[in-house]
């Protein structure tokens, strides 16, 4: 670690594990509600734990992107951090609001919290993500400007590099988009439209420049690559999700009654939305195939490596799988669409952040480098148990989403109604539940991984 | 990637490609909003349906049911619900109505919103509208 103020980072850091363990948990819960209907009930409502679920994920995702550039900045700027006091005291605000909000969500009926907080005056909530009573969304934009505000000015400050003008851009974009939120109008189609200004324009737009700049700055620490050859995949890169993402905002334009034309708009441009996550593939395998050092914490170059992979298949390959418009008509707000989003946000965003904190976090507790052996080996078996227990619950939900459709939107009269076909395909919802407990073996596994000591692991070559 | 293609290429493609897609959206979005009235029949947004949707929020309705396919997998489809209910606002309403407070063993169960007449009225008549939308003749069939 070259600069003392990139020590911020860290509680960003732990509060994002932290916050990850009660998504996981929440997501157990839900899992076990599929099967056992009343499970919890009427305590902690489906709606409810979803809600955590989703909200508690966009959260973490937050503090993580907030601790990545709190870290990469200085160090891409050769400079401390403009204000580590004001980075400091955002945090604090962001993880009360946050853990205020959570405890609204399961303490009191969601109507009685739209009432508490004065959702009369701006309504805002009650819509899909965005959940968030109006006031932590104001928390929310205050919060990210103190946070750009901060980061520019360390950029403005000192060298100015590709990979910090992305992130920049991604995370500006970040909280212009957000605006959108608060925009809710009476009628429900221009409410659907705008409500994707958010929730596209973010996973599919901006959040890839943020992906994109994380994964290129820790290629080329762990690799020792030009930066030039780095930055260059890196513009490619964020060029074609831009050019391919914001005209493909238009497959969610398919069924909400907006005109007909974006079912060409969106299927031509959506289907080329796999293109840039697959060039983010062969950078990352390239560029650790051209390495120039062996940087000695192989489970950060395992995650960058993961990162790649999953967000290609998750985002990419299930993206595409259901894209098309004459295909999404039937696929549409199935458990098709539950089994991409899962292995999208799990292969883009979780293992981004996951791959910033196994570079970051060694230095940040005053190692040279990397963890020990033994460390690095019990974090590389968590890399595998999430990894592979995604893919499968990834399967299961597919299975359970085709046969869900065949049931009950195709074969005319005989189509069945949706809670019949739900317990028809209970089998593979308890399939995906089990999946769901490796991947909580996996999400102990990681966090036992950071009280392993050990010898240091040193560079070899 | 290297000989004749640079970096100074590459970031001006970024720049150039994003502006270019942005304003095409921009101008998209422009003409959508315009085409809008004659699918959405705002001329019907009534009272009624104003409260419909505030209900339909403040009691996160999304978290469990899709409404045009957007929302949580749990609960069936409710963009056509009202043309699955046989076109009735009354079996919308008693469905809503007769939610046991503590659910039913096993199964899942809508909880108990304990709706006033006015709020019941209003959901049902936000539901009639939505199911008047032309949504390029979603969902496939009657089933959601």
């Amino acid at each position: 670690m070259q600069y003392q103020s990139q020590m911020v980072a860290k509680p960003y850091f732990i509060a994002a594990i932290g916050l990850f363990i009660g998504q996981i948990i929440f997501g157990l819960i839900m899992g076990w509600q599929y099967v056992v209907g009343d499970f919890l009930f009427p305590e902690i409502p489906f709606n409810v734990a979803r809600m955590v679920h989703t909200n508690l994920l966009i959260v973490w995702l937050l503090f993580g992107f907030m601790g990545a550039s709190y870290y990469l900045v200085p160090e891409e700027s050769e400079t401390e951090l403009y204000s580590p006091k004001l980075a400091l005291a955002l945090f604090w605000i962001f993880l009360v609001a946050g853990a205020l909000t959570i405890v609204g969500y399961l303490a009191v009926p969601y109507a009685t919290l739209a009432q508490v907080t004065g959702n009369e005056l701006l309504p805002t909530m009650g819509r899909e993500f965005l959940e968030q009573p109006t006031i932590t969304k104001i928390g929310i934009v205050i919060v990210a400007l103190g946070f750009l505000f901060n980061i520019a000015m360390t950029v403005l400050k000192g060298r100015k590099t590709t990979v910090s003008l992305v992130l920049l851009i991604g995370l500006t974009g970040l909280a212009l988009l957000f605006l959108f939120s608060f925009y809710n109008p009476h009628n429900l189609v221009l409410d659907k439209m705008f409500w994707w200004y958010v929730v596209h324009l973010w996973v599919e737009g901006v959040w890839e420049l943020i992906l994109g700049a994380i994964l290129a700055f820790v290629l080329i620490k762990t690799t020792g690559v030009d930066r030039e050859v780095i930055e260059k995949w890196l513009y490619v890169i964020i060029a074609m999700t831009l050019i391919t993402g914001i005209l493909g905002t238009g497959h969610h334009f398919y069924w909400i009654g907006t005109p007909e034309y974006w079912q060409i708009i969106g299927s031509v441009f959506s289907a080329l939305e796999p293109i840039p996550f697959f060039m983010m593939t062969v950078f990352a395998f390239n560029m650790v195939n051209q390495r120039r050092r062996e940087h000695p914490n192989k489970a950060a170059v395992l995650w960058a490596l993961g990162t790649a992979v999953m967000a290609f298949l998750g985002a990419g390959v299930w993206g595409f799988l259901h894209t098309l418009s004459p295909v999404n008509y039937y696929t549409h707000g199935s458990q098709i669409t539950a089994a991409h989003g899962h292995m999208a946000f799990y292969g883009a965003y979780v293992m981004i952040v996951l791959t910033i904190i196994s570079y970051a976090m060694p230095m940040m507790r005053g190692r040279a480098a990397a963890n020990s052996e033994k460390a690095q080996v019990m974090e590389m078996w968590s890399f595998w148990l999430m990894t592979v227990a995604m893919v499968f619950i990834t399967l299961f939900l597919t299975a359970a989403g085709i046969l869900q459709i065949y049931m009950q939107r195709m074969g005319g009269d005989a189509a069945q109604p949706f809670m019949v076909v739900q317990e028809n395909i209970a089998l593979f919802y308890w399939l995906r539940e089990g999946a769901g407990f490796v991947f909580l073996t996996g999400l102990i596994l990681y966090v036992v991984s950071f009280f392993v000591g050990g010898e240091e692991r040193k560079e070899t070559a | 990637m290297s000989g004749a293609f640079t970096k100074t290429m590459a970031r001006n493609i970024f720049y150039g490609g994003s502006a270019f897609f942005i304003f095409i959206f921009i101008a998209l979005t422009f003409d959508t909003v315009g085409a809008l009235p004659e699918r959405d029949h705002r001329e019907n947004i009534n009272e009624q349906v104003i409260l419909g949707k505030r209900v339909w929020e403040n009691n996160n309705c999304v978290g469990c049911h899709t409404l045009m396919g957007e929302g949580a997998y749990f609960a069936p489809e409710l963009a056509n619900v009202y043309n699955r209910f046989g076109n009735s606002k009354e079996a919308i309403i008693g469905f809503i109505k007769s939610r046991p407070v503590d659910g039913i063993p096993g199964r899942r169960s809508m909880p108990q919103f304990n709706l006033s007449d006015e709020e019941l009225e209003g959901v049902a008549e936000f539901l009639k509208w939505t199911s008047e939308v032309d949504d390029a003749n979603w969902p496939p069939n009657i089933q959601g």
